[in-house]
Formats: C-alpha cells, sequence, structure tokens
C-alpha cells in the first residue's frame, strides 16, 4: 500500500518495520514491590527492600498494573489471556538488582490485537492502514546508572527498578517513516485515552525499539536489525529513514546487513552497533517460580472493559456523525484526549449558554477552537493544558457571539483581552462597549454618509463593478467601529445601492 | 530442681506458664548450654544471649501482669541463618553475605518472636542450604553431637538444617527453626535422632527466608517431639500477603487433634523405595515402623510411586536451575561482599566478587542451573524436568487416593563421618527418599525410630497430601509412641 521506497543505486527498496514499544503503566506503585513511582524524586528514595533485591524478598503482583495492561488490551481489540505467567530473563548488570527482569516471554496476558493508524489527515477515509499487535505482556523496569556523578564510578538509581511496564509488540506491518510515526502517535493517542500510560516520550515513560529490515518490493524479508529506545516520534521516523538507507547501501556495496542492536545518535543522525547476534544474552528464560500462573476471571476483564472510556476511534466517528464535524476536524479534535475532553467541555458550556443542543453550536465551537484559539494560544507560546481560559470562559464568549451580542471580528478582540486580562467576555464586552449594534438608524445613516463621500465608486457599482460591496459593508463597519450586525450593515447597504 | 535444658518446647512452655520456673532461668540455662557447646560442636554462626534473655524477661514481665501468653512464651529457639533476622547478621552461611545485617525480619521469625519465643543465635547450616553433611559451610562443618562408641570421629549432623540438629540433639536449644528443599529438615532431624517436619508446600512464608530453590524451599520446626513439631509449627504457619505462593488456609490446632491412634487409616508402603541394595538396618527401621503403625491400628497397603527413580534427577535439575538466578543477585553492588581488583570493571568485579564470596558446592550448583537453562539446553533439561516433576506428584494424588499417609525411611544411611563423602554425586544420593515429597509439595516429617548396630539414630518418615499436616503428626506420634526413642548423645564437648 504505501509507495515508500529508497531509491538505491540499483534500483528501489522497501523497508519493513516492526517496534517494540515499552510503556510504563500509570500506577502509584511498581509492578512487584509496594514503591512510589513519581518521576523526578531523589535518587533512591523510591526504593524497596524488593526493589533492591534483598535477600529473601519476594515478588507480589500489583493488579491495579495488571488490570492496566487488561485494559489497553481490550482498547487495541486484542485477545485477553486469563491465563499468563511471568517468566524470568537473567542477565547481569549493575541496574538490575535481582539480576533478572521477571518478564513474560512464552505466556503474556495479551494476545493478537490492531490498531489502525490514518496517514493524510486531509484524506483519512483513502489513507488508512491497519497495523497488527502481536502481543503485549507485562514486565518490570531497570534502575539507572549515573555515569556523571564520579570521575572513576557510576552511581546506580533503583527509583525504577520493579517500575510495571508493558511491552507492546508490533507485527512487522509497516512500510515508510510516516507509517511508523503515525503507529506511534497513535498507539500513544489510545494509551492516554486509557490511561494506562502517560505516554510521555520525554521523560522516558514511553520508548520504542525500532526494527527494520529492507527488500526488493515484494521479495522475502531481509535481516533486520534493532535500535533501542527511541524516545521521540520524530527520532523513530529518523531511525527508519536513516538504517533503511544504510542497509541499502551496505548491501548495494556487497555487503550483508547482521543482526544486532544498534543505538541513534540523534545529534548526527545515525545509528551505531551496540552488539551483535554473536555476542548477544543467553537470558536462560524460565518460569519465575515466586510466582503463580496469573489467572483472571470473567468479572475482573468484563470491569476493565466497562472502565474504559470512549476511545479515538468511536469519538472520531461520533463528531464526523452526531456533531457533523468534518472528518479532519473529528480528526485533529480526537487525536489527544486532552484536546477531546477540551473540546467537549466547551461543547457543553456553549450548548448551556445558548440554551441549544450541542449539534448545533458544535461546529461553531470547532471552527473558533481550531482557527481562533490554538492560533491565540500558539502565538503565547501556551498549549490547552496552560491555558489562562477556561473551557466555560469560551463558552460564554462563542455564546456572545452566537446571540448576536458580539460579532466574530469583535470575538477575536475579546479573546485577546481574556488571554492578557484573565477577565471574562461578558466583563470586557461591557467594559470597552463592544456590543454589536442592531440600530437600523444609527447604520443608516453611517451608510448614507459613505454613498456621499464615495459618490464615484456608486457609479462605478451601478455601472457593474460588483466586487465593490465589500468596500461599502467594510467602510460602514469602520464607521460604526466594528461594532454593527454584519448582517443588518449588508441589508442596508444593498438597499442604499438599489 | 529439672535440667531445664532436658526439657522439651512444651516441657518448658507449660513450666513457664504454671510457674515451676522462670523464662529468663530457662533462657539462662540455654545461653550456657550454648556457649559450652559452641567450640565443640560449632552448632552456631552468631549467639545472641542476650536477645534470649530480653524476649525471656518480657514472658516473665507479661505473666506477672496476668497478660495472655503466646504458644511459645518462654521458649528459646535457634534460627537456622537462612531467616533474616533484624539487626542480626543473616548469612546463608556464606562468605558472600558475611556481616550483612537485614533491615527486616522474616515472617516465620516475626512469628515466632511474637508467639513468645527467644532468639539464642543463628545456627550453622550448608552454604545457602545446599549440601547433606553441613560440611559447605563458609564458617566452618558443624560436629554432629553422637559418636559411634569408642571412636571419636566427627560425624555429619546432616544438612543442610546441621547447626538445628545438632542443637537440638546436644539439648542445647530445645527447639530451632530449619528450612527443607529436598529433605534439609528430615535428614538431618533422622541423623540426630530429633523430630522435623516439613509442611506442605505455602504453609510457611517464604519472606525473609534467603531463597536457594523457590518452588521447593519450606521452613519447619525441628525439636525433640512430634508434639514439640506441632506446637512449633502452629507459631510458624499461616497466610503471608508479602508471599505470593503462600497458602491462604486457616492454621489449625494441630497440638490439640494430636492422636496415636490411627483406627480406620491406611498407610501406604510405596514399593519403589526398596531399592536394591537397600541398608539392612534401614529396610529392617522401616518394617518396625510398619509394625507400629500396625499396632496403632493402621492399615498397610502395598502402594506404588512408578515415577520415583527420576526424583533425584528431576530434583538435582530445577533446585540447581531456581538457585542459579535466585543467587544472581549476590553480586557485589548493593550488600555483602564486593572484590573489586584494582581497576577491574563491572564484570571483572562480579567475576572477583561472586569467586571470592560463594563456597565450591554454590558454584557446581550456580553452574549446573546455569547449564540446564541454556539456549539448547533448555527442553533438554529443565522442561523435562517439569514434566516429570508432574508425573511425580501424579503418581502420589493416585496413592492418596487409596492412603492415608505413606511410611519410608528418612535417609538412606545413618550419619556418616564428616569428610567421608568426596564425591558430590554420592552426597547427593542420599537424597533419594526425601526428594519425591519436596517435589510434589507434600507435607513429610521424620522422626526417630531407633539406633543402628553402630549406636547411630535412624529416623521414618511419613509423607502426607497436602494440608495434611494433621495426618503426618498423628502417624509420627504414632510411631514415636512406640519406638520408645530416648537414646541421647553422650556429652563429650
Amino acid at each position: 500500500m504505501s509507495d515508500y521506497r529508497i531509491q538505491g543505486a540499483t534500483g528501489e527498496w522497501e523497508v519493513v518495520i516492526g517496534l517494540e514499544v515499552h510503556a510504563q503503566v500509570t500506577s502509584n506503585a511498581k509492578l512487584f514491590s509496594g514503591s512510589a513511582t513519581a518521576f523526578g524524586a531523589e535518587p533512591n528514595s523510591q526504593v524497596s527492600l524488593i526493589d533492591a533485591a534483598m535477600p529473601g524478598m519476594l515478588p507480589v503482583p500489583n493488579m491495579e498494573c495488571i488490570r492496566q495492561a487488561v485494559r489497553t488490551g481490550i482498547a487495541i481489540g486484542a485477545q485477553i489471556n486469563k491465563w499468563s505467567r511471568f517468566d524470568r530473563k537473567n542477565y547481569f548488570y549493575a541496574d538490575l538488582p535481582q539480576g533478572y527482569q521477571i518478564s513474560q516471554l512464552y505466556h503474556p496476558i495479551v494476545g493478537e490485537g490492531e490498531i489502525e493508524i490514518t496517514l493524510d489527515e486531509k484524506n483519512p477515509e483513502t489513507s488508512k492502514k491497519v497495523i497488527g499487535v502481536e502481543r503485549i505482556h507485562v514486565e518490570q523496569d531497570a534502575g539507572k546508572l549515573m555515569h556523571d556523578q564520579h570521575p572513576t564510578m557510576s552511581y546506580v538509581d533503583l527509583n525504577r527498578s520493579g517500575v510495571a511496564l508493558m511491552e507492546i509488540v508490533s507485527r512487522p506491518d509497516m512500510r515508510s517513516p510516516a507509517e511508523a510515526g503515525a503507529y506511534l502517535s497513535k498507539l500513544r493517542s489510545i494509551l492516554r485515552y486509557v490511561g494506562s500510560c502517560d505516554g510521555n516520550m520525554d521523560q522516558g515513560s514511553m520508548r520504542a525499539d525500532v526494527n527494520v529490515s529492507v527488500r526488493r518490493p515484494g521479495d522475502e524479508f531481509g535481516t533486520r536489525t534493532e535500535t533501542k529506545n527511541v524516545n521521540s516520534v520524530r527520532f523513530v521516523m529518523a531511525v527508519v529513514e536513516s538504517e533503511a538507507k544504510r542497509q541499502v547501501a551496505l548491501i548495494e556495496d556487497g555487503g550483508k546487513v547482521v543482526q544486532e542492536t544498534r543505538l541513534y545518535d540523534p545529534d548526527r543522525n545515525e545509528t551505531r552497533s551496540m552488539r551483535s547476534k554473536e555476542d548477544a544474552h543467553d537470558y536462560r528464560y524460565f518460569p519465575d517460580p515466586d510466582l503463580l500462573p496469573l489467572v483472571l476471571d470473567d468479572a475482573f476483564v468484563e470491569e476493565a472493559r466497562a472502565s474504559l472510556p470512549e476511545l479515538p476511534d468511536a469519538k472520531r466517528a461520533r463528531y464526523e456523525g452526531a456533531l457533523g464535524l468534518t472528518a479532519y476536524a473529528a480528526g485533529v479534535l480526537t487525536a489527544e484526549v486532552d484536546t477531546a475532553r477540551w473540546f467537549e467541555a466547551l461543547l457543553a458550556a456553549t450548548a448551556t449558554a445558548q440554551n441549544k443542543p450541542e449539534g448545533e453550536v458544535a461546529k461553531q465551537a470547532s471552527n473558533w477552537l481550531l482557527s481562533e484559539f490554538f492560533g491565540a494560544l500558539n502565538k503565547l507560546g501556551k498549549d490547552l493544558a496552560s491555558s489562562p481560559i477556561t473551557p466555560e470562559g469560551a463558552g460564554q464568549l462563542l455564546a456572545l457571539v452566537g446571540n448576536g451580542t458580539i460579532s466574530g471580528s469583535i470575538a477575536k478582540q475579546v479573546l485577546e483581552k481574556m488571554l492578557e486580562t484573565g477577565d471574562d467576555a461578558a466583563t470586557i464586552v461591557e467594559r470597552e462597549g463592544l456590543k454589536q449594534t442592531s440600530d437600523t438608524g444609527a447604520i443608516e445613516a453611517a451608510v448614507a454618509t459613505i454613498m456621499a463621500n464615495n459618490a464615484d465608486k456608486v457609479e462605478q457599482y451601478k455601472a457593474g463593478k460588483e466586487a465593490l460591496f465589500g468596500f461599502f459593508v467594510g467602510q460602514t463597519m469602520k464607521a460604526m467601529a466594528g461594532k454593527a450586525n454584519p448582517q443588518i450593515v449588508n441589508e442596508l447597504v444593498k438597499k442604499a445601492l438599489a | 530442681m529439672t535440667n531445664l535444658t532436658d526439657l522439651t518446647l512444651t516441657g518448658i512452655r507449660d513450666g513457664v506458664a504454671g510457674g515451676d520456673f522462670t523464662a529468663t532461668e530457662v533462657a539462662g540455662a540455654f545461653n550456657a548450654a550454648v556457649a559450652e557447646a559452641q567450640e565443640a560442636l560449632n552448632a552456631f554462626i552468631v549467639t545472641t544471649p542476650e536477645a534470649a534473655l530480653a524476649a525471656a524477661a518480657k514472658v516473665d514481665a507479661d505473666r506477672a501482669a496476668g497478660k495472655p501468653l503466646g504458644k511459645l512464651a518462654g521458649v528459646p529457639i535457634g534460627m537456622k541463618d537462612l531467616f533474616a533476622t533484624k539487626g542480626v547478621q543473616t548469612t546463608a552461611a556464606s562468605k558472600i553475605l558475611e556481616g550483612f545485617k537485614p533491615e527486616y525480619e522474616s515472617t516465620v521469625s516475626q512469628k515466632l518472636w511474637d508467639a513468645g519465643a527467644g532468639l539464642l543465635g543463628k545456627l550453622n547450616l550448608d552454604q545457602f542450604a545446599m549440601g547433606s553433611s553441613n560440611e559447605s559451610s563458609a564458617y566452618g562443618k558443624v560436629t554432629s553431637p553422637w559418636r559411634r562408641p569408642n571412636d571419636t570421629s566427627a560425624l555429619a549432623p546432616g544438612g543442610s538444617s546441621g547447626g538445628s540438629s545438632a542443637a537440638v540433639a546436644a539439648r542445647i536449644v530445645p527447639a530451632a527453626t530449619g528450612t527443607d528443599t529436598g529433605g534439609s529438615i528430615r535428614q538431618p532431624a533422622a541423623f540426630t535422632g530429633i523430630s522435623g517436619i516439613k509442611p506442605t508446600y505455602g504453609r510457611c512464608s517464604r519472606w525473609g527466608i534467603v531463597a536457594f530453590a523457590s518452588s521447593l524451599d519450606q521452613a519447619g520446626p525441628m525439636a525433640h517431639t512430634v508434639q514439640d513439631c506441632a506446637v512449633m509449627l502452629e507459631a510458624m504457619a499461616g497466610f503471608d500477603a508479602k508471599d505470593a505462593t503462600s497458602l491462604d488456609l486457616p492454621v489449625p490446632n494441630w497440638e490439640a487433634a494430636l492422636s496415636g491412634d490411627l483406627k480406620g487409616k491406611k498407610v501406604g508402603i510405596p514399593r519403589e523405595y526398596r531399592l536394591e541394595g537397600l541398608n539392612a538396618e534401614v529396610a529392617k527401621s522401616w518394617d518396625d515402623g510398619i509394625a507400629w503403625l500396625k499396632d496403632a491400628g493402621a492399615e498397610v497397603v502395598d502402594i506404588s510411586l512408578p515415577h520415583s527413580k527420576y526424583a533425584l534427577a528431576t530434583y538435582y535439575i530445577i533446585a540447581p536451575a531456581e538457585a542459579s538466578s535466585n543467587l544472581a543477585r549476590y553480586d557485589g553492588v548493593r550488600y555483602g561482599l564486593r572484590d573489586l581488583p584494582d581497576g577491574a570493571n563491572l564484570q571483572e568485579m562480579y567475576a572477583a566478587t561472586r569467586a571470592a564470596g560463594f563456597g565450591d558446592e554454590v558454584k557446581r550448583r550456580i553452574l549446573i542451573g546455569t547449564y540446564v537453562l541454556s539456549a539448547g539446553f533448555y527442553d533438554a533439561y529443565y522442561t523435562q524436568a517439569q514434566k516429570v516433576r508432574t508425573l511425580i506428584a501424579r503418581d502420589f494424588e493416585e496413592a492418596f487416593k487409596q492412603v492415608d499417609v505413606i511410611l519410608a525411611p528418612t535417609a538412606p544411611t545413618s550419619a556418616f563421618a564428616l569428610g567421608e563423602k568426596t564425591n558430590p554425586l554420592d552426597m547427593y544420593l542420599g537424597d533419594v527418599f526425601s526428594v519425591p515429597a519436596s517435589l510434589a509439595g507434600l507435607p513429610a516429617m521424620s522422626v526417630p525410630a531407633g539406633l543402628d548396630s553402630q549406636g547411630l539414630p535412624l529416623g521414618l518418615q511419613i509423607i502426607g497430601r497436602p494440608f495434611d499436616e494433621q495426618g503426618v503428626l498423628n502417624a509420627g506420634l504414632a510411631i514415636e509412641q512406640r519406638a520408645g526413642f530416648s537414646a541421647k548423645p553422650t556429652k563429650w564437648w
């Protein structure tokens, strides 16, 4: 479906991409210990005896983490495995106190699911693609080494040790950097809707291992490399591109891609080898004997299902259908749960203030949000989360437009003043005397003056230069300091020119 | 006045409760006995006379104040040095944990203190509970208080709970905790003429016990009598939310329901345990046991446990596999020994620390375990062993459809001399009768059955259904009542 190709010296190459995403589970406590999980706490302040792997300590599953994984699985339409099991992945490293990571190799909690991506928001119907998800399993995160604290020693921070991760493994279904980017964005959006991961890639709570291989279009899969711990959507796309190009150049030079783990260097926009398959660890996976198999009952799964909010695809369909928004607007408003929440609050406030059903004011709210408000916030370097205006405050502003108190252009001024002063719309309109006038006498007088002062243009209009209509309207509005009701101005100008 | 150190656990409990003597007097007597025997027996790694006296003082004060007393009020005990004890060095008899003082108390030891017991000290053991003779301790071998007549050679107290068995047998503690992974309570109990029970897997919390093989490790009591074991097990057992494999079942009052009357009960005799070349004295002792249980009213039934012959091999794959992973945490990074040669990197620090910290037997098992879990060998060893383990458990399930308990020898011989077994395989073969119950997670106990021709104790093992510690204890009691075992080691230290 994708026509993305790498142009090599010997012809075209197709790139094949699979992502393994590690998403930190939103939970107050770690996967197998009671420790807290806040980001940015003092080193080693969120470490229990279990996280530090003291002798005789035992893991006990935190069912809230399990529940979040199940909710995530249901959200991507995946099979929930009511019988799953934890395995130990054994290796030595200073950030891994137990000497093994508790993970789920053989029997993951979530099986096959899928995620639909949209590659072009302007043409959603023709640019959709379904990416398969092979599995989701839960596992422990490792701690963190700090190399900048001492000239010859490394320090270990175990705050992250034992924090629950979901590893979400895609099928090798993506064929371009754009698809990889769209998949990761969509996955992050779903996780945020579900509330199972905050999706903050810059804080490391979501990171991707990017598997890339190249092949002649339609051939068998080539040998893949895995680039570890890529921490932004942009970098994932960059990794795909640079790694695919590297592989093509390598093959065309007569070389062979070796299965290996690589690291991405964003400063140089290239990947480099970390370790090859030959020196890969033998992880000696085996079932963790400290834990019984994880058995979920129907009630647990049903509760998880019932607790899910409306998810982005369903919400988008509703915005297009019931609310009558354009596909583009529906796409943009539902892409991030925070935007959708803000929009829905705005919609409710707007409808209430005007005493109208939401369907009737949805377009007004959507247009204003997308074209006016985002721009205004952007100028201030703010976003919805840091907006000084609440959805309720914005709803009142839109109601003033809706009921004819102010015009759309005055509304822009009012918005600026709201952002400046923090005052509400009605107060500003009152104080600044911005109320729209529908006083036909005053408007008629203004129109008459304009006609008189521009007799030449009246002549030209009557001679057929109809484009001048806008000029008279504009002049009238100007004379009325923007406060005249535009519809009445239109009517009266038309009448005067007739 | 009675010689306090000759008393049983229940004798002390009743005497303290009845005011025949104070808990402080008892603790003092045992503290003195411990000190006197330490050099000769080396049963303890550390002694804690103050802790024993402090616990005793509290019991005496509680009694004086008329407060209710715990199940073990006034009983000082020895604690196998595999249980984490807050502020008291906990080593698993390994150099790698030398000087390690936990900030926490194991669930089982805490329950014992809550029941009114006091700590005499931390008992020696095979390093990380790996061994059957207590020779693998980094803190020196334990010498059994038993000797052959007119022979001063030092004998093994069994293992891995060898400090526990030696101390109880020498009457320097009235009771001790043990742990049993493949027989580490039962075999040392048999070697030293005492009783010990490994309860159903999950009865006692593993939280705070240094792990050897998680799916097999179980704590249990070692004491002079079946009743003592019942009382102490009641104090040790119980559900613990901190151990995901803990059994969420109420703890029965085993002591109250003790009865040596086995009328209506069936006892199985597994024919596969009649090994070719079975020691004649062990065979005779087994026959004695059969006769005693018949005398107690039980019907004796011949049963088959067809996969028994694979139990030892299965055990020596699963236990080292788990151990190789469980012991990975001893890496020199956070606690315990760190050997950091000049200029060493992380990998070199691991190698140096673990080479210096672990003993030979521990290293051997880590190597075996690492090997059987390795890619390419995993299915042939580990997966296969798990399948056989299931079959062994099924053998027992089938057998327990016909019988209530199973009677077998505890060990294939009486105690051997320290240094006598130099080939690790010979040592492993000594676990042949004890590992099947471990693999199946079943309650099993050893009770003294008599002395062999060398004057050394022999034990008989009773294996029960899951959760049926009562059935095991009752059959044990029936044997105890008929064996009339009253032999004690002659004090030579």
